[in-house]
């Protein structure tokens, strides 16, 4: 199912630096999005910024509230956070393949690098168990994310910061290795989650095939259509001899971090 | 009052319900657009680019926005013909539109041998050669931008098939005009032009071309006021009938190519932005005929004044 809609801002609020919380109205979406979808954005109304923009959708709230959590990086996000409550938003979605929940014996762990966390809150919102655990890396405190932004759900979360400005200084795959390490789990036991740049995620799918832990990751290309129609957003897949394409938007954005060949820029 | 306008319009021996075709390359197999839109309100739709093989395509990045547009550089990707056929072409057949296969081959041979494959196959209304893909280096661009070469292509298409033969013209050379009455010459039932334009981008802070293939193919309005001279200019070279596109995103855009002579328009790059691009295209063009009195599109085709101004 996907819709395409002129949809209500209700509202855009500055949460961390940097960093906003959109919220749109679409019953539609709302009703049948899965965690790790995504939507194109349609931000621009004439020729410049030409193209949607691609945003996961990092919640739900009311059943007709969809939830986007977003970084200004360039042009088309620094337009969109000038949008106000009232506007229209054209929305296209719920696009791609989501996560795989983990079943209920399973110990959730999802580790976020930066804006990662949108489609992770999403998750956890989802699968709702008490033991569900994120970890949340950002460059400095007043880069953090609070979990609250999203309503009250529980989940217990620990973060890093590059800087040691708040929780662990360093990275959060350091905050995974000691969580590994400290837990005395299963392996099937576990299930991880990730999302968060390329380098990160390639750390998460080192540690994730150490430990034989199954791993999930969204991962992130240009798209034009995000509907399978370009063929634009390739990621390599297989290893050097059975390598192939896979399509971001169709076969993912959520991938099993084996599928990715990481050793390809 | 209110009349209903005929927007039926003739491509050589293929005729369609309205001007309004969705471009090879940006709506996919037109399956993926079915549940946003009615494919059977389209004048027809072509579907991705079909090689004989199966081909992987370029590296990624392979898409860059540049300035109202956008550079490809897909390198042909695609599921090859044999697929084409036995999995998407069943779903395709009993729609209400046409279904217009565009081909690419790395030889003449592999041109025919493709038109021949297409030969009587039930649910395909026409061949679009594409000549003019300017990505793929093992000479996509020769075939287009060489008159000769170009005219050899399309004599192998039409001897090998017994559909009407729409030739799609490159941009990206001296004088369009000489490689579109070559192509007239050699029995193509039609053009369609243009393809994309050659282009690039740098990456400033990594100093690193942004596509991976270096190069690129540049659509979307950036490149309409070309497109719209190129069409002119063959509208008045050649007697057989012109399909115009280049950054068409809205009803306005395909009147400007129709004014100019375009007897049917493709729309690319729009669908990207506006899924119900075409559609809404259709619609436009139909109220337009309705407030200017219009009782025939064709009216409007190549009504262009030169003279009185
Ligand atoms: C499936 C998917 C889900 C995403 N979810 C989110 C999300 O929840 N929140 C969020 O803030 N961002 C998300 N992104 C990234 C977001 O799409 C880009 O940040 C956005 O498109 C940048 O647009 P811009 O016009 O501001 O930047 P531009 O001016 O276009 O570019 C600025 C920088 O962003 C990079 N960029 C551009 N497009 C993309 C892209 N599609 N993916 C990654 N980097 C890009 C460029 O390389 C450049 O370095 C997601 C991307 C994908 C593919
Ligand atoms: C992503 C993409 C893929 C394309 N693939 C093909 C193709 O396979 N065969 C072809 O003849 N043209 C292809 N084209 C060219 C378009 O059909 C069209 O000629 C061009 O984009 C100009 O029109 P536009 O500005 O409306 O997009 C492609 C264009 C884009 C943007
Ligand atoms: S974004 Fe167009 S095929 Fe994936």
């Amino acid at each position: 199912m996907m819709f395409e809609q002129k949809t209500e801002i209700i509202f855009n609020k500055n949460v961390a630096l940097k960093t906003f919380l959109l919220g749109i109205r679409s019953q539609e979406i709302a009703a049948h999005a899965i965690p790790g979808q995504f939507v194109m954005l349609r931000i621009g109304k004439g020729p410049d910024p030409l193209l949607r923009r691609p945003f996961s959708i990092s919640g739900t709230r009311d059943q007709d509230l969809v939830l986007i959590l977003y970084k200004v990086v360039g042009k088309g996000t620094a337009l969109l956070q000038e949008k106000r409550a009232g506007e229209g938003l054209s929305v296209l979605g719920p696009l791609g393949r989501g996560f795989g929940l983990p079943d209920d014996e399973q110990v959730p762990l999802l580790v976020a690098g930066g804006i990662g966390v949108a489609p992770l809150f999403f998750l956890a919102q989802t699968i709702h168990t008490t033991n569900t655990q994120i970890m949340m890396g950002f460059g400095s405190s007043n880069e953090i994310i609070p979990v609250d932004v999203m309503g009250d759900f529980k989940i217990q979360y620990s973060i890093s910061t590059d800087d040691g400005t708040h929780g662990h200084g360093g990275l959060v795959t350091e905050l995974l290795a000691t969580s590994l390490e400290k837990h005395t789990w299963h392996p099937s036991s576990l299930s991880l989650f990730s999302c968060g740049p390329k380098p990160m995620l390639k750390r998460v799918a080192e540690m994730a095939l150490e430990h034989h832990i199954p791993c999930q990751v969204s991962i992130e290309a240009v798209m034009a259509c995000g509907m399978g129609a370009c063929q634009g957003c390739v990621v390599r897949s297989g290893s050097h001899e059975t390598q192939t394409y896979q399509y971001v938007c169709k076969d993912g954005p959520v991938f099993f971090s084996h599928q990715i060949d990481w050793n390809q820029p | 009052m209110n009349h209903i306008s005929d927007l039926r319009v003739k491509i050589g021996p293929l005729g369609l319900k309205n001007p309004v075709i969705a471009a090879s390359g940006t709506f996919g197999y037109g399956l993926e657009f079915e549940p946003l839109l009615d494919l059977n309100l389209l004048g027809a739709f072509i579907v991705k680019g079909i090689s004989l093989s199966p081909r992987q395509g370029n590296p990624p990045p392979r898409i860059v926005e540049t300035p109202c547009g956008m550079l490809n550089a897909i390198g042909l990707a695609n599921i090859g013909l044999e697929v084409f056929l036995r999995d998407k072409l069943p779903r395709l057949k009993n729609l209400d539109t046409h279904v217009i296969v565009n081909i690419y081959g790395h030889s003449v041979d592999e041109y025919g041998e493709l038109a021949n494959a297409l030969k009587g196959v039930d649910g395909i209304s026409a061949v679009e050669v594409n000549i003019s893909c300017p990505n793929v280096a093992e000479g996509g661009m020769a075939f287009g931008t060489d008159p000769q070469v170009s005219a050899k292509v399309t004599e192998k298409v039409v001897q090998n098939t017994d559909k009407p033969v729409i030739v799609k013209l490159s941009p990206n050379v001296t004088d369009i005009r000489l490689i579109a009455r070559a192509v007239e010459d050699a029995g193509a039932h039609a053009v369609s032009l243009i393809n994309t334009l050659t282009g690039m981008a740098v990456d400033i802070d990594k100093r690193i071309p942004k596509l991976a293939n270096i190069s690129g193919g540049l659509s979307g309005p950036a490149i309409r006021p070309v497109a719209l001279y190129m069409v002119h200019q063959v509208v008045r070279t050649v007697k057989i009938p012109v399909i115009g596109m280049g950054g068409i995103m809205d009803c306005r855009d395909a009147l400007e190519f129709l004014i100019a002579g375009a007897r049917a328009v493709q729309v690319g790059t729009a669908n990207f932005v506006n899924p119900t691009a075409t559609v809404d295209i259709i619609s436009g063009l139909r109220e337009y005929c309705d407030e200017q009195g219009i009782e025939d599109i064709n009216e409007i085709i190549g009504s262009l004044l030169l003279e009185c101004r």
